[in-house]
């Protein structure tokens, strides 16, 4: 593997391991502040029981989406910088949006909701769990908006005098279409994640306890969870199916590379599975359905979708305009072998990702059948349910950003930069390796660590209650609620 | 050119922010094993949770403050991004490795009721909290006295370029003003015997980090320094002899204000010795990184400007509520019992 290889698979590894907690942080974020907010309404204990519960386990994971992050703010100049040199006029920006008004926000008041029990105002401390979320998902409208500019590179100019891309509207990057269907798909599918998780925590400890007092409170956060997941899945179908739409639109390459599609065909089938090395020779799908493909790209089951073998031309073609456009400077940016992303990869990661997301609405709706009226799902077989329903989106939003990462290839920026043209030239082949192999072994303790915990957690379930004391009637000695 | 200014100010802000912040808390992760030992197992145990709760509302948003300087640096000066985070590589991923397993450490250690868990998480804070400002210290001295760099702006040097003399002294100096920072915040925050205890401490810290200092900053001064640096110089000087004098007066406030001014003071001076660079080069024929080579369009500057004008004041604003919502003093009576999780 030479240092471009190299520093795709750090860049993958690190982002994909990233993207695992992301989702179950801005999901349970939500989840925690509703429960908090619905203590202090109602007064029931049983939410107090869940916030303090659901809080514990939403910190064990924060901490390791928090530490991944701090990698993902500066990995793009270390192991990209000619990527960071050539648009980091653009993709800056929202970088440092991102941290000015997400970062400050959700670590701050995320430190006032752990310390603020018994320490501050009630109503300010819930305040604060909101913010936290809100600051999560800002945050995710930054990085979404950076990522959008890759996809589909809007308001900028080249600059022929410094040679690279520049700024010519925010607002167009901020509002890059690609952006505004990206930004529901990726926080909706977060909030079926963090449903999925609070869902099969309290079923498997609905189960457990079943017959207990507590079985009422578990309950009621499987319901939610599942009410929560079930709704949220039904908005990323629909943000999805405009998502496929609009990037027909702008890297048809993509959708024909998800299908492995090589021929431009009208009523064109998807293939629910398929044998076979997907390269064309052969007719290898098993299970198709007819026009779905076409209705997914353009809204029409008789529309018609351009196959990989005449979109190589217009790729080819496309990199030539930009090419002559913009001079010598870029020529070189846009030079490729092959404009044809790694088709089985695409191909997959677009039918692991779908089938993914529709385990979890079925399980979701399992739960809610299972548990409706009173009944307790008994059976050994909710176990399975219980462990796979927070598994299943997680791994559904991994599948989903290798599909869009992976579709776009060989474009770092599409239409404007290869990946090949974007490592850092001072940077060797063996210190990306180094870094590489460094990553992995930390991050692969960190989780082993991490899901011991979270295990450990889960199975303790939610502490019994204990009066939460006021602030006003403790001495200056008195035991804090919570210390570290 | 106006807005180049501005943002090359912002970030040495930026810098200046991460310092006087993080500071204290990678002194108090640092001083663990020291202002941590008490007269018995228990009491060692209580005295590092104190040492822990008192930074634990404030670290992570401390910390923003590094993501926006790389942020900020990104947007502002792409080129100095660029440059700088690639040639520092093997240093930043260490960095990187020791940002992680303190931070780890700062929310796991509390999770078991188990020494051997305690233990390891402690020697990842303690660690963490030692390596991350001797590298911030060695790469930012590093900027200020140059490296090679070709006529493509890139580094041409190796990771041992880094670990020349004056950089390692000014990992040191950084490392120092961060532990006596984090002695004089314990001394603010706490009470009882870890107060005393880290007054004691922080003056002795103080004054072996004033002479590293002063010979650090005098080398700096002689070689690179101009008016406005000297300035600085002798601000950060008389702020660090101020502060170790509050000290021994019990005046814990002043004593960490003047602590928080050496630290800004010191960055400033780095700045102020930078300008109009901002990475010059030891090469001849190769470029230096300066403000207007580095720098972004006008229009990026300008959006910018005014995110910076409107948010910062923010930001300052609920930073500043959670340093008054946990003002209380913390001793070892404050602890509570262990969770009892094994």
């Amino acid at each position: 593997m030479d240092a471009v290889d190299v520093a795709r698979w750090q860049f993958a590894i690190t982002t994909v391991y990233h993207f695992l907690f992301v989702p179950i942080t801005i999901g349970m974020s939500l989840i925690i502040a509703v429960f908090h907010t619905q203590w202090l309404r109602t007064r029931n204990l049983e939410y107090y029981r869940l916030t303090k519960f659901f809080g514990k386990l939403f910190l064990i994971n924060f901490a390791l989406g928090l530490v991944t992050g701090i990698v993902q703010e500066f990995q793009f100049g270390m192991n990209w910088s000619d990527y960071s040199r050539f648009v980091g006029d653009i993709f800056g920006a929202p970088l440092a949006f991102e941290a000015l008004l997400a970062f400050f926000l959700e670590s701050t008041f995320l430190g006032i909701w752990i310390f603020g029990w018994g320490r501050i105002p009630e109503k300010l401390h819930a305040g604060a769990i909101w913010l936290v979320h809100i600051g999560t998902v800002l945050s995710a409208y930054f990085i979404l908006a950076a990522n959008s500019f890759m996809q589909n590179p809007v308001g900028f100019r080249f600059n022929p005098a410094t040679g690279r891309a520049e700024m010519s509207d925010f607002w167009a990057v901020l509002t890059n279409k690609v952006q505004l269907v990206t930004f529901p798909h990726v926080v909706l599918s977060a909030y079926m994640v963090g449903g999925g998780v609070v869902m099969g925590v309290a079923l498997w400890l609905l189960r457990k306890h079943a017959g207990t007092p507590d079985e009422s409170m578990y309950r009621r956060a499987t319901r939610f969870g599942a009410i929560f997941a079930l709704v949220a899945s039904l908005g990323v179908i629909v943000s999805g199916d405009m998502q496929g739409k609009i990037m027909t639109e702008v890297q048809p390459m993509k959708m024909a590379a998800a299908e492995g599609l090589y021929e431009t065909t009208s009523n064109a089938p998807f293939s629910v599975l398929s044998i076979g090395s997907l390269d064309g020779s052969e007719a290898t799908r098993i299970i198709e359905i007819p026009g779905l493909l076409s209705f997914m790209a353009t809204g029409s089951f008789d529309g018609t979708v351009e196959g990989i073998n005449d979109l190589k031309g217009s790729e080819q073609e496309m990199a030539q305009q930009v090419a002559e456009r913009y001079g010598p400077q870029v020529a070189a940016l846009v030079t490729a072998d092959s404009y044809t992303p790694l088709i089985p990869l695409t191909y997959w990661s677009f039918r692991f990702m779908i089938g993914l997301g529709a385990l979890t609405m079925l399980f979701a709706a399992l739960t809610l059948w299972g548990t409706r009226r009173g009944a307790v799902p008994v059976s050994t077989w909710w176990v399975w349910v219980a462990v796979l329903t927070p598994l299943a989106p997680v791994f559904a939003n991994s599948w989903g950003w290798i599909f869009t990462e992976v579709g776009r290839q060989p474009w770092i920026v599409y239409g404007l930069m290869t990946t090949s043209t974007g490592v850092s030239p001072s940077v060797s082949t063996g210190e990306v390796w180094f870094s590489m192999i460094a990553y992995t072994l930390v991050y692969a303790v960190l989780a082993i660590i991490e899901v011991k915990l979270f295990l450990t957690y889960v199975r303790r379930g939610a502490d019994p209650f204990e009066e939460p004391a006021h602030p006003a009637s403790k001495g200056e000695d008195a035991p804090l609620e919570f210390a570290y | 050119m106006d807005l180049q200014l501005i943002w090359f100010g912002l970030i040495g802000l930026l810098w200046a922010g991460y310092l006087v912040l993080e500071g204290f808390d990678f002194g108090v992760g640092a001083l663990l094993p020291v202002l941590g030992k008490g007269r018995d197992a228990a009491d060692t145990e209580k005295r590092r949770r104190v040492m822990l709760t008192t930074i634990g509302p404030h670290w992570d948003g401390n910390e923003v403050w590094l993501l926006t300087a790389g942020g900020a640096t990104f947007a502002a000066f792409p080129e100095w991004y660029a440059t700088m985070f690639s040639g520092f590589y093997l240093a930043f991923l260490a960095l990187l490795v020791a940002l992680i397993v303190r931070n780890m450490g700062f929310e796991y250690r509390g999770k078991r009721n188990n020494d051997a868990w305690r233990q390891r998480w402690d020697w990842a804070i303690i660690g963490g909290s030692i390596v991350a400002p001797l590298l911030v210290g060695v790469a930012l001295t590093n900027v200020v006295r140059g490296l090679p760099i070709n006529r493509d702006m890139e580094y041409v040097g190796n990771f041992f370029t880094l670990l020349n003399p004056m950089s390692l002294l000014g990992g040191l100096v950084i490392l120092g003003l961060s532990l006596t920072h984090g002695a004089f915040f314990l001394a603010l925050k706490t009470k009882g015997d870890i107060q005393r205890d880290a007054q004691a401490l922080g003056t002795t810290l103080g004054l072996g980090t004033a002479v590293l200092a002063v010979v650090l900053l005098l080398w700096l001064g002689f070689t690179q320094g101009t008016v406005w640096s000297w300035i600085t110089t002798v601000i950060a000087a008389g702020a660090l002899l101020g502060a170790i004098y509050a000290n021994t007066r019990a005046r814990e406030g002043w004593a960490f204000t003047g602590t928080a001014v050496t630290m800004a003071a010191a960055v400033a001076t780095y700045f102020l010795t930078l300008y109009p660079n901002v990475m010059p080069t030891t090469l001849p024929g190769g470029t230096s990184l300066t403000i207007e080579n580095a720098s972004s369009s006008e229009l990026t500057l300008k959006i910018m400007t005014v995110a910076a004008l409107v948010f910062t004041p923010i930001v300052l604003l609920y930073t500043g509520y959670t340093y008054w919502a946990f003002r209380k003093r913390l001793g070892t009576k404050n602890i509570p019992v262990a969770v009892q999780v094994p």
